[in-house]
């Protein structure tokens, strides 16, 4: 799914609504993550993953962080997030199917906290935009 | 068969009372369709769903997602046999319809993210943890007897 003009538009713009609070977005979608699939624990052994732990909120904003990179680099994901692919393909090998349920998790949250604004092109878009992150992730993807 | 405590149970069912059964249909059918465009291969009868705006305001995708919660509300009636609930669908589903079931996953999926809409707050983690044991279940018992 080809990430056109108007995807990256909505993209970033809701970027810009989100503002600083991204990590607390992502923080609550790990967290929904780590209850609603318990595989994606195995991943995070060396965390404590209870309930408000300020581990899980540290790593909420590294994803963040990561993702406001993605949306400043829409033009290259591939080498915008090399160094993060590295990472979670070669070191942590982390099956990429869990990206998908954290972007699952991420679309949820973003449904639950903006109801009404959450509509179903933003989802689209969104969900395009977080495929080609998830893609950029992969390690066969150069 | 899916494995929900007694508590996850009783929190389905309350949480479900709240749901616009018609509305909510409707909402996830249509962002199907919008977010995953390859499901309009079903619906090409449907009418005009060439943009986000027609889709949702399609009046045959309004009715037939009404359809699909419905018999999603039924499978919530019979958590302990959603095999047996959804045998006939099952059959339908692959031998008139032809539907990938992975499309069921993906409805499933979808279907979440407007309960979260719909329901913010009330919609807490430990709710979702339990319809996405929920939503897999009737995915799988509608794949159950394709072959």
């Amino acid at each position: 799914m080809v990430l056109g003009a108007a995807d990256r538009t909505a993209v970033r713009a809701l970027w810009l609504k989100l503002g600083s609070n991204v990590g607390v977005y992502t923080t609550e979608a790990l967290e929904r993550t780590f209850q609603a699939f318990p595989s994606t624990k195995t991943y995070f052994l060396h965390l404590d993953l209870s309930p408000g732990s300020a581990q899980v909120r540290a790593h909420g904003q590294k994803v963040a962080d990561a993702l406001t990179l993605a949306v400043d680099h829409l033009d290259d994901l591939p080498s915008a997030l090399s160094a993060l692919r590295e990472l979670h393909a070669h070191k942590l090998r982390v099956d990429p199917v869990k990206f998908q349920l954290l972007v699952h998790c991420l679309l949820v949250t973003l449904a639950r906290h903006y109801p009404g604004d959450f509509s179903p092109s933003l989802q689209a878009s969104l969900n395009k935009f977080l495929s080609h992150v998830i893609s950029a992730l992969a390690p066969n993807c150069h | 068969m899916v494995h929900l405590t007694g508590e996850e149970k009783s929190a389905v069912t309350a949480l479900w009372g709240k749901v616009n059964v018609e509305e909510v249909g409707g909402e996830a059918l249509g962002r199907l369709l919008v977010v995953y465009p390859w499901t309009q291969r079903f619906f090409e009868s449907f009418g005009d769903l060439s943009t986000a705006d027609a889709v949702m305001k399609n009046a045959n995708v309004k009715k037939h997602g009404k359809k699909v919660l419905a018999s999603f509300s039924e499978g919530l009636k019979h958590l302990d046999d959603l095999k047996g609930t959804f045998a006939a669908l099952s059959e339908l589903h692959c031998d008139k319809l032809h539907v990938d079931p992975e499309n069921f996953r993906l409805l499933g999926n979808v279907l979440v993210v407007v309960l979260a809409e719909n329901l913010k707050n009330e919609f807490t983690p430990e709710l979702q943890s339990a319809y996405q044991k929920v939503a897999p279940g009737v995915a799988n018992a509608l794949a159950h007897n394709y072959h």
